[in-house]
């Protein structure tokens, strides 16, 4: 247990009581201020990007699914790539505040803040492979954050891919995101044959990254391509 | 990035040609500084940038190999983003060596892992392989003389303190100006300013507040118009301008090191400047080793205050307005057990009949209260008195149309925390401090919301009422202090006998 909040530097009191005295091991990075406002995605969600499906109005969903997925499934060029993601928490205010510390000021730290949940959803016998950056971005930010979300686990992540090119996403639309040609390549020499694959991002947006790099590596060969991200 | 010493000189990881040994800069037992070569055509836009400043390489938008070669000819320097002390980190941008600010990380720039300060980290991360760069000459640009453009008239209480000032820029001392609220203490500040200037001195006025350096900055544009004034805050575009004469949060003096020859410090007993260390260091690090301080406070802190008792501390006061008005004193009323009253709806009876004759003769007040959490108690309360009645807290994503809402007279009471303290001017304007005793209203905090009170010549009057469960040792001093100014302007003879 941090003595301090990681986000807020407030200091963390512990509330201990018997049962917590005995059970309690793990690790608390964020005061309870600060924990309350990450949403945790619960309830009804997409069958397959896991938006949550009571905010959306009715004429987005279709039998359990958003209809964003509806149409990416209706796409002859990506259906069926991308087999289900799953994402920890809402991408609100609180959130995106924590991402863009983490991420674009480098407060590498942060990244525990998620390790405890991150572990949890962890299905056995799957390669962890986080969505790499390009070698520039990765100099500019000192490390790659999905890596560090897998590193801080205790897990080891496993590089198949690299990217091709690199410009920023998140400055894009969804059109462009979505017919930009390959982003990503598989590192030479790797086996996918055959393997269960979870991808790890730091956001779903569109979905556009991640299914990008689920279609190169079931073409590898890989038997299920799924993801895990954060936000959502 | 790691660096090899080759020939007495640092030669960064990317530019090497041959395999070398390579270390982090925090490693290195010295920096080699290369002797600056005369002839060298150096950039002079580079030297603009750098000159008194400690950014990081991501700061600079220009090549590795350009930067290098400024090195190699000694006019860029590098110093260490941060050093050890028998194995404790100390940040040498922000000086933090707090170790719970401070985590590590596997670095991809140096391969190793690498130690970073968390903070000062919302300014670029600065980690045990984040050189600082900067530029070798600290003899400054020269500037065209500027000339003062002000029409305005000191009183004589303002003229004293100007020619202090003065005093101060000349032979690099520090000063303290306590100035009363409302003494107009921005204009002292011109002449000594413009004589900076002419003695090509680079002048600095730091601010802890965004709002000061953007309503300072047209100000002194305005008055010296044949310079550029650099407007600094958190995304503001004169990032990399270099001025003589600078305008900036205290925050963003955590990019310069050794850049002025006068620092010009105001509200130095404010948030955040007054609790956090990092921006006392900043303004230390940013000063020249031979260079002057003025700091300026209507509310010095009770250390600051003993020393000017004890002459450990040179200072100067105003202690009139420049209308020769005396400063409102505050008057105390006992207004019960407020909290019982709030839990059972409603306010004390002798607060309500304070806000009543207020809404009823239309003059507007600001009432202070110590915590966020009464203004969904006591803001139903009055809101059935009034609609035009508003509440504002520092989160409040509306705060600044409400202040303006009650500048343009359309909210007749506005009930704030103490974020409002500071820095708001109405003209005409009844105060109470609801819940006086409470701890959060220091002596300053009282003397900052008494000083709201009266300060145009149309209206320099006013009430400022402190309504208390108990009396406490922070408003007896609040008062006293005001008492106090008082009585030295009356001897003074800054203020009118009425």
């Amino acid at each position: 247990m941090s003595e301090y909040c990681l986000f807020c530097h407030e200091q963390i009191t512990s509330n201990t009581n018997w049962s917590s005295f005995f059970t309690s091991h793990k690790e608390t990075y964020l005061c309870q201020v600060c924990e309350s406002q990450l949403i945790k995605i619960e309830g009804e969600t997409c069958d397959i990007c896991s938006r949550p499906l009571e905010k959306l109005e009715k004429q987005y969903v279709i039998n359990n699914r958003c209809l964003d997925c509806v149409r990416w499934e209706e796409d002859d060029e990506w259906k069926g790539y991308l087999l289900k993601n799953e994402s920890l928490y809402e991408y609100n205010d609180f959130l995106k505040g924590i991402i863009s510390q983490y991420k674009f000021r480098g407060d590498y730290i942060l990244a525990k803040i998620f390790s405890l949940r991150i572990q949890q959803k962890l299905p056995p016998n799957v390669l962890l492979v986080p969505i790499p950056l390009s070698t520039e971005r990765q100099f500019e930010r000192g490390f790659n954050q999905t890596e560090a979300l897998i590193n801080e686990t205790g897990q080891s992540p496993i590089h198949l891919l690299e990217r091709t090119h690199s410009e920023k996403q998140s400055k894009k639309s969804r059109h462009d995101r979505i017919h930009i040609p390959q982003v990503f390549q598989i590192e030479e020499g790797r086996g996918v044959a055959d393997k269960d694959i979870l991808l790890i991002d730091d956001i779903y947006t569109t979905g556009s990254t991640l299914r990008h790099a689920a279609k190169i590596l079931i073409h590898a060969g890989a038997k299920s391509v799924s993801s895990l991200t954060l936000a959502r | 990035m790691k660096f090899a010493v080759l020939h007495e000189k640092l030669v960064p990881e990317p530019l090497l040609t041959t395999p070398s040994a390579t270390q982090t800069i925090t490693s290195l037992a010295e920096i080699p500084q290369p002797p600056t070569i005369p002839n060298f055509s150096f950039n002079p836009e580079l030297q603009k940038l750098l000159l008194g400043k400690q950014l990081l390489l991501d700061e600079i938008p220009l090549s590795l190999e350009e930067i290098q070669s400024h090195y190699e000819n000694g006019y860029i320097t590098l110093r260490k983003g941060i050093t050890f002390n028998k194995n404790i980190p100390k940040c040498e941008r922000c000086g933090n060596q707090d170790q719970s600010w401070f985590a590590s990380f596997p670095c991809s720039r140096c391969g190793e892992t690498c130690t970073y300060c968390r903070k000062c980290i919302m300014m670029g991360r600065v980690s045990t392989c984040t050189p600082l760069y900067g530029w070798i000459d600290v003899s400054d640009i020269s500037h065209v003389h500027a000339t003062l453009d002000w029409k305005g008239t000191l009183s004589p209480g303002q003229q004293h303190v100007s020619n202090k000032v003065m005093e101060s820029i000349n032979v690099n001392k520090e000063l303290l100006v306590w100035a009363v609220c409302g003494a107009g203490k921005t204009e002292v500040l011109f002449e000594g300013i413009n004589r900076a200037l002419a003695m090509q001195k680079r002048v600095c006025i730091a601010t802890p507040r965004t709002d000061v350096v953007l309503e300072l900055s047209p100000r002194l544009q305005a008055i010296f118009p044949i310079i550029e004034v650099a407007s600094l805050y958190g995304g503001s575009e004169d990032r990399q301008k270099y001025s003589p004469l600078t305008i900036t949060t205290t925050h963003q003096l955590l990019r310069f090191y050794k850049a002025f020859d006068t620092i010009i410090l105001d509200e130095v007993d404010a948030f955040p400047y007054s609790v956090d260390k990092a921006l006392q260091y900043a303004v230390n690090q940013a000063r020249k080793d031979m260079s002057s301080l003025i700091y300026l406070t209507a509310t010095p802190n009770e250390q600051w205050q003993k020393e000017c008792r004890q002459g450990k501390r040179d200072f100067v006061t105003i202690p009139a307005r420049y209308h020769r008005h005396p400063l409102p004193v505050p008057e105390f009323v006992w207004c019960g057990n407020w909290n019982k009253a709030l839990t059972k709806g409603t306010l004390p009876a002798n607060v309500m009949k304070w806000l009543k004759h207020r809404i009823e003769t239309g003059k507007q007040a600001l009432i202070f209260i110590p915590k966020i959490e009464l203004i969904p108690k006591i803001l139903p309360l009055l809101q059935k008195l009034h609609p035009a009645i508003e509440a504002v807290h520092a989160e409040d994503p509306n705060r600044k149309e409400k202040v303006k809402a009650m500048r343009s007279k359309e909210i007749s009471l506005l009930i704030t925390t103490t974020i409002l303290e500071r820095g708001v001017t109405f003209p005409n304007l009844d105060v109470a401090v609801f819940g006086a005793e409470d701890r959060i209203f220091t002596e300053s905090a009282l003397v900052q919301i008494s000083g709201r009170v009266g300060r145009s010549a149309q209206y320099p009057g006013g009430w400022i009422t402190f309504f208390h469960y108990g009396l406490t040792e922070s408003m007896l001093k609040a008062r006293k202090q005001i008492q106090g100014m008082n009585k030295e302007g009356l001897k003074k003879g800054w203020i009118d006998v009425e």
